[in-house]
């Protein structure tokens, strides 16, 4: 395969072109929203906890973006469903990136965890989870 | 306008001097479509700043030894280019910065911070870059100055019958904008701008980035009060720009920065500033960028820049009618004879992104996202797009081969 074959292969073009999860929840029990400052995508999350409080029941997001930054935000979906709050809160991009599993050039990589530091980012100020120094400049608002 | 065969044998000719288009990039030769970023640099601009370093390099402005005059005569000698290129009446009036970036912030803190306040307007456009954008808004809002805009048309031209109702809102005291969008390509009527702001008691300031390394520039003719650009745009080395001012203004403004050179005396008690330009130019400044920056403008002003104009014309309609052909591309921006070497375009459900980086496994270099020009994104109603700009020594065949790359875009999306 060719890396633009590998890149661009099937199941990311199917995530892009059907989104799982995409669409606002309303209401929502935790969202944030972060930009890829680099070409102005967005990404904004919602999660709805089970009665535990701790659980993810249900994630949706909503955004504008590259095939990469969408399709792994639509995986992030499935993969943090039915997980709590602090797993994901301490998931490693790896394994995020491991279910992408493309080559990613340092550029495009901030495509694709950029849902996953939006979702930490929600779960910090809900939940009060860590938010490693990694992820702390999505949640900054210096606005003028 | 018709180009001559001579001229386009000539820019083989001239690709000659720019090494980096025998690099190979995936295995091919590199189609560079991003100078509106950043330009290629010639053997000259290199090979001249080599020769400066070995063999006249010392800090400018200080030493009585023979290096440091050779120099300080390096050094001053570009601020007449710059000086010369932009048709400056003084060189007192040309201030050497680090960028366009750093001009257009020197006016706005040094002239805004001063002369804005409650009642005033501040107008910039809806296609600014954000360089001539942020600072303003930053200022305005410091000040409590107003910050209005001028809408853009549908097709990217500024829309200037905006003028009276921006007037209405209070005192006009700057209006800013570039005299091509680095977006879109659109000329804009800076000219027109200047006579409407000088009206109204306003200054106007003039973002020429996108425009000095392609078109005659003429501070004088442009009837502006401030004008910036960048060296690298224009075939010379990053890290140098200038700033041209009118006399009276600059006399009147406090410095920008503090420190070394730009100070007349020091005591514990009080400090006074350097005559101008050196009062804008504290601590050492880019010596050699700015040397650089002269021999670049030697290099583009010894090709021509009515034969380069001419040449991206030329290539922006070949470009234009090339993608208007392709089903699902969509063109932004003014018609070719309205614009320069520059051509932003979407293709229908593919992002920028992506774009660009199958266009990279083509060789085909061009740029993707919102161009420092995010409201000119949100008029236009798209997060990005992708842009292919063109120089002296872009080519037909690079365009072709942007064509053939985007058609594999569409394969490779299905779209
Ligand atoms: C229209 C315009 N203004 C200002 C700038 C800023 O130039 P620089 O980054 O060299 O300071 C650019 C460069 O992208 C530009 O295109």
């Amino acid at each position: 395969m060719s890396e633009l074959e590998q890149m661009y292969r099937e199941v990311i073009l199917d995530h892009y072109k059907n989104p799982r999860g995409h669409g606002a929840l309303d209401p929502a029990d935790a969202t944030a929203e972060g930009q890829n400052p680099l070409c102005g995508d967005e990404v904004t999350i919602f999660v709805r906890f089970g009665e535990d409080g701790e659980t993810i029941d249900d994630v949706g997001f909503e955004g504008r973006g590259c095939a990469i930054s969408q399709a792994a935000t639509s995986m992030l979906t499935e993969l943090v469903k039915g997980r709590t709050a602090s797993e994901v809160a301490s998931l490693p991009k790896e394994d995020l990136l491991e279910e992408i599993g493309i080559p990613l050039t340092p550029i495009r990589l901030k495509c694709a965890i950029l849902g996953l530091g939006v979702l930490k980012v929600a779960l910090h100020r809900a939940k009060g989870t860590p938010l490693p120094p990694e992820w702390q400049g999505l949640a900054d608002d210096l606005t003028i | 306008m018709a180009v001559s065969s001579a001229k386009a044998l000539e820019v083989e000719r001239l690709r000659a001097d720019f090494a980096v288009f025998d690099e190979l990039v995936n295995g091919k030769p590199v189609a560079y479509l991003d100078s509106a970023s950043s330009t290629q640099k010639p053997r000259q601009v290199l090979d001249a700043m080599r020769e400066f370093y070995e063999h006249s390099y010392a800090n400018v402005h200080r030493g009585v030894y023979t290096l440091a005059e050779r120099a300080t005569e390096g050094y001053e000698g570009a601020r007449e280019k710059v000086r010369a290129y932009i048709n400056a009446p003084s060189n007192r009036e040309v201030i050497f910065t680090r960028s366009a970036t750093e001009a257009l912030n020197l006016i706005a803190y040094s002239w805004g911070l001063e002369n804005l306040g409650a009642g005033d307007v501040v107008v910039i456009t809806e296609l600014e870059h954000h360089a001539n954008f942020v600072p303003w808004q930053f200022i305005a809002k410091k000040t409590g100055a107003q910050f209005a805009h001028i809408p853009i048309d549908d097709a990217g031209e500024l829309q200037l019958d905006a003028l009276d109702e921006i007037a209405a809102r209070g005192n006009v005291k700057v209006v800013a904008n570039n005299l091509v969008s680095n977006t879109l390509g659109t000329i804009n009527p800076v000219e027109k701008l200047a006579v409407w702001a000088h009206e109204h008691g306003a200054i106007m300031v003039v973002d020429a980035a996108q425009a000095a390394p392609h078109r005659h520039i003429d501070v004088q003719a442009l009837g502006c009060d401030f004008l910036a650009f960048s060296s690298h745009k224009v075939c010379g080395p990053s890290g140098a720009g200038a700033l041209w001012g009118r006399r009276e203004l600059l006399d009147a403004m406090q410095p920008f920065n503090f420190g070394g050179e730009m100070i007349r005396s020091v005591s514990l008690e009080r400090t006074s500033w350097n005559e101008l330009p050196y009062k804008f130019e504290a601590g050492t400044p880019a010596i050699a960028e700015a040397y650089g920056f002269g021999v670049a403008l030697d290099y583009v002003s010894e090709i021509g820049l009515d034969a380069i104009e001419a040449h991206e014309h030329e290539l922006v309609v070949h470009a234009m009618e090339q993608l208007a052909e392709i089903p699902g591309v969509r063109i932004f921006g003014p018609p070719a004879d309205r614009r320069t070497g520059i051509v932003s375009f979407e293709v229908a459900n593919v992002h920028p992104h992506d774009v660009a980086q199958i266009l990279n496994w083509e060789g085909v270099a061009v740029r993707a996202g919102h161009h420092c020009t995010q409201p000119l994104m949100t008029r236009l109603g798209v997060a990005a797009t992708t842009r292919a700009s063109f120089y002296l020594y872009s080519t037909h065949e690079e365009i072709d081969r942007l064509v053939a790359g985007l058609l594999k875009v569409k394969e490779t999306f299905g779209a």
